[in-house]
């Protein structure tokens, strides 16, 4: 049985969410794990993959692999980058067998940290309390490439003091898309918006999700319009007491 | 290269009216198919899919066995196979007939295929008379407009709207009450049915084994269309081939599903050949026109050719964000929505609209709905990088490459990274943790100005995540 895992905390949160990370470690300290942070890491890859740069993305892709080759189990505390490792490199790697072969062997050792915490660790109650009303943003890549769904609601739900209320469009897109989010800003910014009707409609007073990337974006867009919600990512809710 | 069209999609955003109307539209069909989806009928449908997605696969794969295997079974019917490569030759065909045949009438039921050509321009550039005999097909040909939707054309037109376009251009008393309009509709095209010499149809299917064409509808308007007029024309993509008429039961089964949330639409309607002898009805002359227009070199692409496999039943638009927010004719061609935008480039080449498989936040609702199982966000993905290798060989797009590239090489340097992750909290206090409205000007550009243009920003963090994690290492 695994316990030594290693942090691949993605370059949004080493960089605008540190405190992500901080409680992704706290949480599965917690639950026993010797957790290790190999500082060589930095970014997936995916900015680049996802705007058509796609040598770009091997280079830092196979910087990746070299950085994390020697880890057991990887945690991570997004769907997206997770999904980019383990469905994505093989198809930029497609042509280079020795790469694919590396590849996919890192695919079954990389894990979103809710999948982690669920089907590894087999956590329910993670010993957390939050006395707030949630609503939970199913991420696009979590949910529809990773297939995670019930995973983090049973999480949250195992929360002392926790209420979570669905909103309508959970499986609704937040308009963030990565590139997307600038190059076509106005229609981002509306699918944003579309978003925070939903979410208002719960009375939740917090928006969790798995991905810092969608919760900037919803946060942008709450803060832009002067409202009391607030984002918090799944290991931050986890890692209160 | 077209460049976004920016200006035309933000007047689509900001007509609230518009957005009212695609967003309500879109959820009633989402909201069709799913609760079609969640009856007991359809446990299988997952099955389905897979069957679809394989029996297609299948068929492109093989398209020259069964092209050739539909050609000699329509033929046998009595029915012609014509082969059009592109537009002109499918139009003048027709045109030919019509003059061969002193007939200057046509009606016709809903095809995208025949849109995709012009054919209803073509045709009346040469004083033939075309009528458009679907309900909404029939609204956007008086409206001069193009399809909104592939299964909807009319889905942006509200009934005031409608309304007006009938008093305008049918000369009647302004009627609200769709029901109402809907009648009106049919007494005009009723004469028209009766009096056409030609009906043109498109087609869903094209059975190989039997040589069959297979449309599906609920106004009845294709079946009239292919049955009244005394010459019938049946103008598909090739793409439309299932190689047995007993595949079609699986395609039958996720098409309506799909489009509508019907288990089955109310018409569907087999037409094999003209009248037989000792047949009292039917027409007396069966053409298929099969386009190409673009389609062989789709054929080429090992993996993108999945793009042929689409059956054009809507669901990818419906579901998707961002054709619910710019609707259906900020698109540059007749298709809209994620598969428009896999497909256009496909036909047309990248360089004609390289915006175009960008425009979608790669949610992956497109691919999860697709009844044929077609991997949308994959071939979006693959088409961005066919754009930027094409933009480099024609000397476009430095800018945006050479950040990519200065970006990749810190990527690779953890230490480089960490001190220009510095510079952001260096150059932008943190304003007790505030999110940002806006920047001082020098900071205000670019990318970032596109995103502070919509929403707020982040305040840089005092200290990235490796600085705490070494400050926490320390302390233990």
């Amino acid at each position: 049985m695994t316990r030594r895992v290693s942090l691949f905390v993605s370059c949004i949160v080493d960089q605008v969410f540190p405190k992500v990370g901080i409680a992704m470690a706290d949480v599965l300290e917690r639950l026993g794990y010797e957790v290790d942070f190999p500082e060589a890491q930095t970014c997936c890859g995916q900015p680049a993959f996802n705007s058509g740069y796609w040598d770009e993305a091997r280079q830092v892709a196979r910087h990746f692999l070299d950085v994390f080759d020697g880890a057991d189990c990887v945690v991570v505390p997004s769907g997206s980058c997770t999904s980019m490792i383990t469905h994505h490199f093989a198809e930029i790697f497609a042509e280079d067998a020795a790469m694919a072969q590396r590849a996919h062997a890192m695919e079954g050792r990389v894990w979103e940290f809710s999948r982690f915490l669920t089907d590894v660790a087999r956590a329910g109650d993670v010993g957390a309390r939050f006395e707030h009303t949630v609503t939970y943003h199913d991420s696009c890549h979590a949910l529809r490439e990773l297939k995670v769904k019930s995973g983090p609601r049973s999480l949250l739900n195992h929360v002392r003091g926790l209420t979570l209320k669905e909103m309508d469009a959970c499986e609704e897109c937040c308009g963030f898309g990565g590139t997307f989010s600038v190059k076509f800003d106005e229609v981002s910014g509306g699918m944003a918006r579309a978003k925070l009707d939903s979410i208002y409609r719960t009375g939740a007073e917090y928006v969790v999700s798995l991905d810092s990337s969608c919760l900037m974006q919803i946060q942008g867009a709450l803060s832009r319009a002067d409202s009391p919600v607030r984002t918090i990512h799944l290991a931050e809710v986890l890692a209160s007491r | 290269m077209n460049p976004l069209p920016a200006e035309k999609i933000n007047k689509t955003l900001s007509n609230s009216g518009l957005q009212l109307a695609i967003y309500e539209s879109t959820g009633r069909l989402m909201e069709k198919r799913r609760k079609a989806l969640a009856s007991p009928l359809a446990a299988d449908f997952e099955t389905w899919r897979e069957q679809a997605n394989r029996i297609k696969r299948h068929t492109i794969e093989n398209l020259d066995h069964y092209l050739e295997q539909l050609e000699q079974n329509l033929t046998r019917n009595g029915g012609k196979l014509v082969w059009a490569r592109d537009a002109t030759e499918a139009a003048d065909f027709i045109l030919n007939l019509a003059k061969e045949n002193n007939a200057f009438r046509i009606v016709k039921s809903k095809s995208m295929t025949t849109e995709e050509i012009d054919l209803n321009e073509r045709l009346e550039n040469h004083q033939l008379e075309v009528v458009e005999t679907d309900l909404g097909e029939y609204i956007i040909q008086l409206a001069r407009e193009r399809p909104y939707h592939i299964v909807a054309p009319a889905l942006h037109k509200t009934r005031y709207e409608v309304a007006d376009l009938f008093t305008e251009k049918l000369g009647v008393e302004r009627e609200v009450v769709i029901e109402k309009q809907t009648m009106i509709a049919r007494a005009r095209l009723r004469e028209k049915f009766l009096s056409a010499d030609i009906g043109i149809t498109g087609a869903n299917f094209l059975i190989a084994d039997s040589g069959a064409v297979v449309i599906v509808e609920n106004e009845g308007n294709a079946r009239l269309s292919s049955s009244a007029p005394r010459i019938q024309i049946a103008v598909a993509g090739m793409e439309k081939l299932i190689p047995r008429a007993q595949d079609l039961a699986t395609f039958l089964k996720v098409l309506g599903r799909s489009a509508t949330g019907q288990p089955l639409t109310v018409y569907t309607s087999f037409l094999s050949g003209p009248r037989r002898a000792g047949e009292i009805d039917g027409p007396e002359q069966f053409y298929l026109v099969l386009v190409d227009n673009g389609r062989t070199r789709v054929l080429a692409d090992r993996d993108k050719r999945q793009s042929l496999y689409c059956i054009r039943c809507g669901a990818c638009l419906n579901h998707c964000p961002v054709y619910r927010k710019i609707g259906g004719h900020n698109y540059p061609w007749v298709y809209s929505g994620p598969i428009g935008a896999i497909i256009s480039p496909q036909f047309h080449g990248v360089t004609e609209d390289p915006w175009l498989p960008y425009a979608s936040s790669l949610c992956g609702a497109c691919g999860e709905v697709c009844p044929v199982k077609i991997e949308i966000p994959k071939i979006l993905l693959a088409l961005r990088e066919d754009v930027t290798k094409a933009k480099k060989r024609e000397g476009g797009g430095g800018l945006e490459r050479l950040a990519f590239r200065a970006w990749a090489f810190l990527m690779r340097h953890p230490k480089l990274f960490e001190i220009a992750g510095m510079a952001a909290p260096a150059l932008i206090s943190d304003g007790g943790g505030r999110w940002i409205r806006s920047l001082p000007r020098p900071l205000h550009v670019g990318p970032i100005a596109r995103w502070l243009s919509q929403r707020d920003l982040p305040p840089p963090a005092e200290r990235s995540f490796r600085q705490l994690w070494r400050a926490r290492r320390r302390r233990s």
